[in-house]
């Protein structure tokens, strides 16, 4: 039984790396209709950046996140203003073959600067510290990690749900003819949106990044965090989460009792099943075009 | 009256497509103008261009608006300017309810106080949105998205309103109701410029008609004028003149508009 719960905590664990991937894709999906193949290294290059910070300078561990926090906002507006607005007359595979060649150009870019053997980040929190509740291991990392998730799902949702920005970001996603002529800087928006969906992603790296700290250190989360997002519906802030908690635990069982090679493997076994049932994804209220 | 809106000599290029060769035309404030034309004159590529959605365009020409040249400025700047533009084919954003469209029209202004009053306002010139002020547009009717737009743009305080084919895909019961909104909405002191395939109804509410052939206005008048026109009763209004006794048409005018 306590081998039960133990997995269920460490999926739970797990699971909130994946939430804050796949809520970082929803964002940009929401705005754009365009899964952002580029989330993971984004985050990659601001975990880098945030120990080349650490390292390098002698400045509190507070204010280096901080302005990780910021170098990662400024990366997603960035990217979008130099190389996704410059596309010229663009649709979405367009922009999903765009994203993958970022993502290529940022990891080849991590790798030959900071080199591709394993690095330690001089994280405040270990990834062994943690403590044991009725038999129960559970490590402070993820409990961070759980609070950041559950906060940025929180937080994102009451802006997409009551905020005047967040109802205009909705509205660009649905018809960004119909969105300019009310007035809304559309190019704006979308700066905005890469910029808040870098942010979250940043997140996610920075607390896995204590635990294993090399070039493809995004790579399992960024998929899974996708696969969570297309599991919850794409547009669907809480299914995300939802989905990626479900995901995590499953992977975990799965992984405890079955067979520890096939675990990673599980979640796309999950989607492939998902997609056949639900198309839409399990948690999406989405209104279908009358054609 | 002063012109409001002055169009000279714009030329729009769809890409290598040639649509608009050189239009001009003025909108007088307070007044109700109508656009004619078959399919594919350049109707609604007219009021793209005013609106600056199509990208680089107009290729020549300038537009005034109240003195000011807004050609090749962003939609959105142009949309600050005080210009509400009602899109053919309606354009609303399906996820959003009809609340939330009427919050989205007001998305530039600052008065958030007057705001809440304006959305009663244009519930009193559409009823029925206020019945659906919770739903998602996309599950509107084609007629109640058609309000929607409208009522959308209304939430702008625009100064002129420029409707892209308001009778589009409407019923005629409809199409009479959305007309005499229109008209009412004239008269609260919004100039408005019409385009419209229904020249029947658009030269009953307005008064200057134009008519567009091929890119190029060919002629213009006073609405009434117009409809007495035997050349546009004939090619706009459906009016034959000729019958033969077994009721052919024996011969066709020709008309070279220029």
């Amino acid at each position: 039984m306590i081998d039960f719960i133990q997995m269920i905590v460490s999926g739970v664990a797990t699971g909130s790396t994946y939430a804050l991937m796949g809520l970082a894709m929803v964002i940009i999906y929401k705005t754009s209709e365009v899964p952002n193949f580029a989330q993971g290294e984004m985050a990659l290059i601001t975990s880098y950046f945030a120990m080349m910070l650490l390292t390098t300078m002698n400045i509190s561990v507070y204010l280096a996140f901080f302005i990780s926090f910021a170098f990662a906002a400024i990366l997603g507006a960035f990217l979008e203003f130099v190389i996704l607005r410059r596309a010229k007359e663009p649709n979405v595979l367009g922009m999903i073959v765009i994203t993958i060649g970022i993502e290529m150009v940022l990891l080849g870019f991590v790798s030959w600067k900071f080199g591709a053997e394993e690095k330690t980040m001089p994280f405040p929190i270990g990834p062994y510290d943690g403590f044991i509740v009725g038999g129960i291991y559970i490590s402070k990392l993820d409990v961070l990690t759980l609070i950041s998730a559950l906060f940025f799902m929180i937080v994102l949702y009451l802006f997409f749900k009551f905020s005047k920005l967040g109802l205009a970001m909705k509205a660009t996603q649905q018809n960004s003819v119909a969105a300019q002529i009310v007035g809304i800087k559309t190019n704006r928006i979308m700066m905005m949106t890469w910029g808040i969906s870098s942010l979250v992603g940043a997140t996610a790296g920075l607390l896995i990044s204590p635990t294993v700290m090399q070039p493809f250190m995004m790579w399992d989360p960024m998929l899974k965090g996708f696969a969570a997002a297309v599991m919850g519906g794409m547009t669907s802030l809480p299914g995300a989460v939802i989905a990626a908690y479900m995901l995590g635990i499953i992977e975990n069982l799965f992984g405890g009792y079955i067979s520890i090679e096939f675990k990673t493997v599980v979640a796309f076994a999950i989607i492939v099943l998902v997609l056949c049932v639900k198309p839409s994804g399990l948690f999406a209220r989405h209104y279908v075009k009358k054609v | 009256m002063a012109n409001m809106l002055e169009v000279k000599n714009i030329e729009t290029y769809y890409d290598l497509v040639y649509a608009i060769r050189g239009a001009s035309f003025a909108v007088e404030e307070g007044s109700i103008t109508a656009i004619l034309g078959n399919n594919g004159a350049g109707k609604s590529t007219i009021l793209k261009t005013i609106m600056g959605l199509i990208e680089d365009q107009p290729d020549k020409g300038t537009i005034e608006f109240e003195g000011v040249q807004i050609q090749h400025k962003d939609t959105d700047e142009i949309v600050r300017k005080g210009i509400a533009y009602v899109p053919e084919g309606r354009e609303v954003f399906e996820e959003l309810t009809v609340h939330e469209h009427l919050l989205m029209g007001a998305y530039t202004r600052k008065d958030s106080s007057m705001i809440k009053n304006d959305i009663e306002k244009v519930f009193d010139y559409f009823p029925v949105l206020k019945e659906r002020t919770n739903q998602w547009a996309g599950t509107l009717s084609g007629g109640e998205q058609q309000m929607l737009a409208i009522g959308r743009a209304l939430m702008l305080r625009p100064r002129l309103m420029i409707l892209d084919e308001p009778s589009l895909g409407l019923s005629p019961l409809l199409v009479k109701d959305i007309f005499s909104i229109i008209k009412e909405i004239n008269q609260n002191g919004t100039t408005i410029l019409l385009v419209e395939q229904n020249a029947n109804m658009a030269l009953s509410i307005s008064s200057t008609g134009l008519i567009l052939e091929n890119g190029r206005f060919v002629m213009k008048g006073k609405s009434k004028d117009l409809m007495e026109d035997k050349d546009v009763k004939e090619f706009y209004l459906g009016i034959k003149s000729e019958t033969s006794a077994k009721g052919y048409q024996r011969w066709k005018r020709k008309k070279a508009w220029r």
